[in-house]
C-alpha cells in the first residue's frame, strides 16, 4: 500500500483520514463530510488495509471495538450462567460420582444438565478462562493500534491548519474583523493566562490544554491488563495458596504448603452474648434465636521444623510465637495467614473408667485412657491392673466376630480389657463401650464403669497465601488514575488563524464538554476581537428537527 | 520513520505469538493444577525420616540403591487390613532382592498399631506419621495409597486403593534393582 502524499507535503499512512500535519481531508468520504470524526485524529488506526497475512487477520480482528464488546458480553453473559447454581467447589461431595448425583438431586434434571454441560465448574474451564485471555488480547491490541497513531499525529500536529480541516470541525466562525493582528496578539495572551499552551505561526495560533487526557483509556487498559497478569500468576506455583485444616486442642500439625510449620492448638473458646451483658442490642434477638456468637478463637502456638529438616521428625521444631485466631484475625507469617473458618465442640478426648466389683460396686481404682494416645497398662493399687488388648475409636459392630471401627475418629470408643486382681491373676477379658459391656470368654467378677468423659474442641482452620494481591491493586489503581484522567480531564484545541484574503477563522474541538470550550471562547472574545462562532453539530440537529425528520 | 510492511508483520507475530503462549499458559496450569500440586510419577520422592514400632529410624534417602514399597495405611481401613498379609509374604521374598517396604501409618495411636502388627504378625517396618507432615508431603487420599520409588529415587507408580498378592510382587518387581 502506498503512502498518501498531501498537498502540503507530509507524507502519511495508509488508511489516514486527514493529513497530520495540515488536516487537510484525505479521501473523497471524508471530504464529502460537513465535519470530520475527529477520534482518533483522523489516523490510519486500523490499518485494514494490510489485510493480506493471517497475521494481520488475526490481529485486525482482536482490533475491532466491536469484537472486543462481544467478548465482554460474552465474558458477561457466561459468568452470570455460572451463578445460576452453586459451583463445584460450594457443593458438599468430593468424588465425581457424588458431585454428579448431588446436582441431581437437589436441582433436577436442570441440575443434571448443568453438571453435565462443565457449568457446574465454569470459572475454571477453558473456555471461560480462554475467553478471559482473548479479552486481554484485545485490550492490548486494540490500545496499541491506537495509542500509537494517535500518539504520532498529536505530536505530528502543526499550527496552521489547511481551511478545509478547520471548517470541519464542529465549533466553527469565519469573518472579516477590524485589527485582526492586535486581536490574534490579544487572544494569544489572553489564551496563555487560562492556562492553555499556545503556539503560533505567523499569523496563526494553536491553543491546547489537558491533552493527557486522551491517554485516559489506555492507562485503564493498562491497569486492567496489569490485573490479568495478577490473576495469571495465581496459576503458578508459590503464589497462590487456599488450604483447610482440622486441628484438635493439644495437637499439634503440620500446616500444609507452608514449607516446614507447624501449628498446635492450645484452646478453643466459642462465645456466646449473654442477655445481661447486651440485652439492649442482642436481647431480642437473643429471645428469638436462642444465642449469639460473640467470639469464636483458638490459641495457637506456631513451630517452625528446621531448614534442613526432614518430614516426620517430631522432635526438632522451633517455637515461632504465640497467637490467638480469630475471625477476620489471622495468624500471620511469611506470607501466609491462617484464619478461623469453622469449629466442632466436644469430642471425645478422655474416658475416665472404675475397676468395681460388679455385684458389691467396690473400687478398685480410677483410670483414664486419652483417646488419642491408650496406655496397654493402667496400674492401680493392691495388684489390681488392667491391659488394654485393643482399641476401636469408631466402633460400628461386628463382623465374624471381630469387632470394627470405620474411622480413626472417637465418635464410639469401644475396648477390648483385661483386668487382672488377686483372684483372678490370668485376668478377666471384657469388651467395654459407651453404654455397655460384653463378657466374651464368659461371666466376670469384676467390670469397668464408666465415670465420665473430657472433651476437646476442633477448629477449623484456612491457611491463605496470596502474592498476587499487590499486582491486584496496582492493577486497580492504574485502572483507577485512567478513569479519572479520562473523566475529569479534557482535551481542549482552539485553532485562531488570519487567511491570506484577511478573513480570521476560529475553529475548536474538545473530546468532550462542548460547553466548557465555548465559555472558554467567549472569554478570549471579551478582550479579543473574534468572529462569531457556531457549533455545527448543533445546527444540524436544529435542522432536522425544522425539517421534521 | 517508516514501517515497512515486513517489520509490521514481525511485531504483530511477536505480540500475537506472545500474548498466546501467556493464555495457553494460564489456561493449561489451571486445568492442571490439581495434578501439579500432588506428586507424579518421575518426581523424586520427598525424603522423610520416621521411627517404626520397633524404635529403629528409618529415613527414606538412606535406601538409595534400592526398591521401595511406601505403603500409606490406616487400622480402621478394611482394604489396607486385607493387602497386608500378601504384602507381608512378598517382602520377605523381595527385601533379599533390594526391595523394601515400609508401612506409614497416619497418625494413630501406639497401642491401636501394635495390636494391628501383632495380630497380622507383620515383619516388615512400620511407623507412624504423628504429625501428618509425611502424608500432606505425599499428598495421601485416599487410604490405602502405595508409592513406588525406584533405586534412583524416583516415584515409579501411584497405586490407590487395594492391591492383590499378584499386584504387590508385580510392582515390587518393578522396582528391583538390577
Amino acid at each position: 500500500m502506498d503512502k498518501i502524499v498531501c498537498t502540503c507535503g507530509n507524507v502519511n499512512p495508509a488508511g489516514t483520514e486527514l493529513c497530520e500535519s495540515c488536516g487537510r481531508p484525505l479521501n473523497q468520504e471524508t471530504k464529502e463530510k460537513k465535519l470530520v470524526d475527529m477520534r482518533y485524529e483522523g489516523s490510519a488506526r486500523r490499518s485494514q488495509t494490510y489485510n493480506k497475512t493471517i497475521i494481520d487477520k488475526i490481529w485486525n480482528f482482536f482490533s475491532s471495538v466491536k469484537v472486543g464488546m462481544w467478548i465482554i458480553v460474552s465474558i458477561l453473559v457466561a459468568a452470570a450462567i455460572g451463578t445460576i447454581l452453586p459451583q463445584v467447589f460450594y457443593v458438599p461431595a468430593t468424588t465425581e460420582a457424588d458431585i454428579a448425583a448431588y446436582y441431581e438431586r437437589i436441582y433436577g434434571t436442570f441440575g443434571k444438565l448443568y453438571y453435565e454441560l462443565g457449568l457446574s465448574d465454569l470459572y475454571s474451564s477453558w473456555w471461560f478462562q480462554t475467553l478471559i485471555g482473548m479479552l486481554g488480547i484485545s485490550l492490548v491490541i486494540a490500545s496499541l493500534d491506537r495509542v500509537i497513531p494517535l500518539y504520532k499525529s498529536l505530536k505530528k500536529q502543526q499550527t496552521k491548519r489547511h481551511i478545509s480541516f478547520l471548517k470541519r470541525q464542529r465549533i466553527y466562525g469565519i469573518g472579516e474583523i477590524e485589527a485582526s493582528n492586535e486581536s490574534i496578539d490579544k487572544a494569544e495572551e489572553k489564551l496563555k493566562t487560562m492556562r492553555y499552551k499556545v503556539k503560533r505561526d505567523g499569523n496563526a495560533i494553536l491553543a491546547e490544554r489537558g491533552r493527557f487526557s486522551r491517554w485516559g483509556p489506555y492507562v485503564n487498559h493498562t491497569g486492567l491488563i496489569i490485573f490479568l497478569l495478577g490473576v495469571m500468576l495465581r496459576a503458578i506455583p508459590g503464589f497462590y495458596v487456599d488450604e483447610t485444616m482440622w486441628l484438635r486442642e493439644g495437637e499439634t500439625l503440620y500446616i500444609p504448603k507452608t514449607d516446614g510449620y507447624f501449628l498446635e492448638s492450645k484452646e478453643f473458646t466459642y462465645e456466646t452474648y449473654s442477655k445481661e451483658e447486651s440485652s439492649e442490642v442482642f436481647g431480642e434477638a437473643i429471645d428469638r434465636v436462642g444465642s449469639i456468637a460473640k467470639n469464636y478463637q483458638t490459641d495457637v502456638a506456631l513451630y517452625k521444623g528446621a531448614d534442613d529438616a526432614v518430614a516426620g521428625k517430631p522432635d526438632e521444631l522451633e517455637f515461632v510465637k504465640d497467637s490467638s485466631i480469630q475471625v477476620n484475625k489471622p495468624l500471620k507469617f511469611d506470607n501466609f495467614s491462617v484464619f478461623q473458618m469453622d469449629f466442632r465442640l466436644d469430642e471425645l478426648k478422655a474416658m475416665k473408667f472404675q475397676l468395681q466389683d460388679k455385684e458389691t460396686q467396690e473400687s478398685f481404682g480410677d483410670f483414664t485412657i486419652d483417646l488419642s494416645d491408650p496406655q496397654p497398662i493402667y496400674e492401680l493399687q493392691n495388684g489390681y491392673k488392667v491391659e488394654i488388648l485393643d482399641y476401636y475409636a469408631d466402633f460400628t459392630g461386628f463382623e465374624e466376630g471381630v469387632p470394627q471401627s470405620k474411622s480413626p475418629l472417637p465418635n464410639n470408643p469401644a475396648f477390648l480389657v483385661k483386668m487382672y486382681s488377686p483372684e483372678f491373676p490370668k485376668g478377666e477379658t471384657s469388651f467395654v463401650m459407651i453404654k455397655e459391656t460384653l463378657e466374651p470368654l464368659g461371666e466376670n467378677k469384676h467390670k469397668i464403669a464408666f465415670q465420665s468423659v473430657e472433651t476437646r474442641d476442633v477448629s477449623g482452620l484456612t491457611i491463605r497465601k496470596d502474592l498476587t494481591l499487590p499486582i491486584l491493586m496496582l492493577g486497580g489503581l492504574i485502572f483507577m488514575i485512567g478513569v479519572a484522567q479520562g473523566s475529569y480531564w479534557n482535551h481542549r484545541r482552539i485553532w485562531i488563524q488570519r487567511l491570506e484574503d484577511g478573513q480570521v477563522v476560529i475553529a475548536a474541538h474538545t473530546n468532550k464538554n462542548w460547553l466548557s470550550i465555548m465559555k472558554d471562547i467567549d472569554a478570549v472574545s471579551v478582550v479579543a476581537n473574534l468572529p462569531k462562532y457556531e457549533d455545527q453539530q448543533d445546527l444540524d440537529s436544529k435542522a432536522e428537527k425544522g425539517e421534521g425528520v | 520513520m517508516a514501517q515497512t510492511k515486513k517489520q509490521r508483520f514481525y511485531i504483530r507475530t511477536v505480540i500475537l505469538v506472545v500474548l498466546t503462549i501467556a493464555i495457553v499458559f494460564t489456561v493449561y496450569s489451571n486445568l492442571t493444577k490439581e495434578k501439579n500440586a500432588v506428586l507424579q510419577v518421575g518426581d523424586k520422592a520427598p525424603d522423610f525420616v520416621l521411627v517404626d514400632m520397633d524404635g529403629n529410624e528409618h529415613r527414606l534417602s538412606d535406601y538409595k540403591g534400592e526398591g521401595i514399597f511406601l505403603n500409606f495405611w490406616g487400622t480402621w481401613c478394611k482394604p489396607c487390613a486385607t493387602e497386608m498379609p500378601a504384602m507381608d509374604n512378598q517382602y520377605g521374598v523381595y527385601k533379599d532382592l533390594g526391595v523394601q517396604t515400609l508401612a506409614i501409618n497416619i497418625g494413630e495411636s501406639d497401642l491401636k498399631v501394635n495390636s494391628f502388627v501383632n495380630r497380622y504378625g507383620l515383619s516388615f517396618p512400620v511407623a507412624i506419621d504423628r504429625n501428618k507432615s509425611v502424608m500432606e508431603l505425599y499428598n495421601i487420599d485416599p487410604l490405602p495409597t502405595t508409592f513406588l520409588i525406584n533405586p534412583d529415587g524416583r516415584i515409579e507408580k501411584i497405586i490407590k486403593g487395594q492391591m492383590t498378592e499378584q499386584d504387590i510382587a508385580n510392582y515390587m518387581d518393578q522396582v528391583k534393582p538390577s
